[in-house]
């Protein structure tokens, strides 16, 4: 997905800043649960892909993320009962806002597939509802605050280790999960118990948003 | 931040990450997360599930190439954007401002009587959404639910039974709750309240009243 120039010298694939920035915390090499570290790595990658868009507008990194999320968010979009062709129109405008909107992307709240998940919901309310989407007010990161990279690592691999919950589920439950949010469900007819460990992305996340808190006092 | 007592539940949050809630209720629940950070982290939970979900669905093949996207992006790019509404310092969140059309003072209240006012907020038919405002120390009347009934208090406070609501805080009735609401003394309370079925009065002066103020 990353340039050859890029991942020549290094076997597992990572752009070298990303790599020390992993490393810091979480040493990848040692991590006992292999298919998590892995997955993590990716997660991290698709991080590196949008700070390049955000900060230089590079079109290489565009070009891979719309490789790989571009057919994903088709096939979310159609699971959720979105004509081929809707689903086409609004995968593209899923990417349109992908590249105007990077700058806006926080990865210490979101790993990039969150993000992208929540522009296609967006925008398939627009299209499909042809309503407004009513959103939480924008929290503005403050003059001088950024992201903690630690935090960046740590929510990153909580959302890998929550995917990986996700696909290990039973299946009942996991088809429960997928029908809440292809629509198949209302809100009176969800249970309230999903069976994932959702508590530490939630406090992760709490984390980012207290510190973005305290920095804009 | 204020301190909240009262929160979303998680299925009406993971319905709001799905985003299959109706817009009346979409603007209660953004209306409090606004609000509060601590539902606001669990929303961004439910909404890495779905991201989740995003990473492991499958692929279904995207017809446009990617230059011509990133082309189409780009132009847009350029353009000056215009749709930016400018919300004011105030007591609404910005995404009730945009249904009001501003804070507080832009409201255009309708009384409902006993000094009651409301303001019905336009929305899609599915649910509907509406300002109230509550003298201090006033009743709302006495009504049960056919679903579900969301009130986020944005100013003052209220009690129902034994449960004290204040700003930021909100209360979801559901079919078994009949309640009674009561402002607190001391300033007027004022909430956004949203319903996916009318609601029924227990007394026969507020049904008829019902038939000509749409609560």
């Amino acid at each position: 997905m990353l340039s050859d120039v890029e991942t020549a010298e290094k076997p597992i694939g990572l752009p070298k800043a990303v790599e020390h920035v992993a490393s810091v915390t979480y040493p990848t090499s040692k991590s006992k649960r292999r298919g998590v570290s892995i997955k993590m790595n990716e997660e991290t990658d698709w991080v590196d892909c949008m700070s390049r868009i955000s900060a230089s507008r590079d079109r290489e990194a565009f070009a891979a993320l719309f490789s790989h999320f571009g057919p994903r968010v088709k096939a979310f979009l159609m699971k959720s009962g979105t004509d081929r062709a809707m689903a086409e129109e609004c995968t593209q405008d899923v990417m349109v806002t992908l590249w105007r909107k990077a700058h806006l992307f926080d990865a210490s709240r979101a790993s990039v597939s969150t993000w992208i998940f929540t522009i296609a919901r967006n925008r398939r309310i627009d299209l499909l509802r042809k309503e407004r989407r009513p959103e939480p007010d924008e929290l503005p990161w403050g003059p001088e605050a950024s992201p903690e990279p630690a935090d960046v690592v740590g929510l990153q691999q909580e959302s890998a280790q929550l995917a990986a919950a996700l696909a290990t589920l039973p299946e009942k439950q996991r088809s429960l999960i997928q029908k809440a949010y292809f629509g198949d469900l209302s809100h009176s007819e969800i249970a309230t118990e999903t069976g994932l460990p959702l508590g530490t992305i939630k406090s992760r996340i709490r984390l980012a948003l207290d510190r973005l808190r305290h920095a804009m006092k | 931040m204020t301190q909240i007592n009262h929160h979303l539940t998680d299925a009406l949050l993971m319905s709001y990450a799905a985003g299959t809630l109706p817009e009346a209720f979409n603007l209660v629940v953004a209306s409090h997360i606004s609000l509060c950070d601590e539902c606001r982290a669990r929303l961004g939970a439910f909404e890495a599930v779905g991201g989740g979900l995003l990473t492991e669905i499958g692929e279904a093949e995207v017809m446009a190439d990617v230059e011509d996207v990133l082309a189409r992006a780009e132009a847009i790019d350029s353009e000056i954007d215009m749709s930016g509404f400018q919300a004011e310092a105030g007591i609404f969140p910005r995404a009730l401002q945009e249904y009001v059309g501003g804070d507080l003072s832009a409201v255009r209240w309708r009384p409902v009587g006993m000094g009651v006012k409301q303001a019905i907020l336009k929305t899609s038919k599915s649910a509907n959404v509406r300002l109230l405002y509550i003298p201090a120390g006033a009743q709302m009347p006495d009504h049960g639910h056919r679903g579900t009934e969301l009130t986020l208090v944005l100013r003052g406070a209220f009690r129902d039974q034994d449960e004290h609501f204040a700003r930021g805080d909100i209360e979801i009735a559901t079919e078994a709750d009949a309640h009674t609401p009561i402002a607190d003394e001391g300033v007027a309370c004022i909430c956004l309240a949203a319903t996916d079925a009318p609601l029924k009065f227990q007394g026969l002066v507020p049904r008829i009243v019902q038939k000509f103020v749409r609560i």
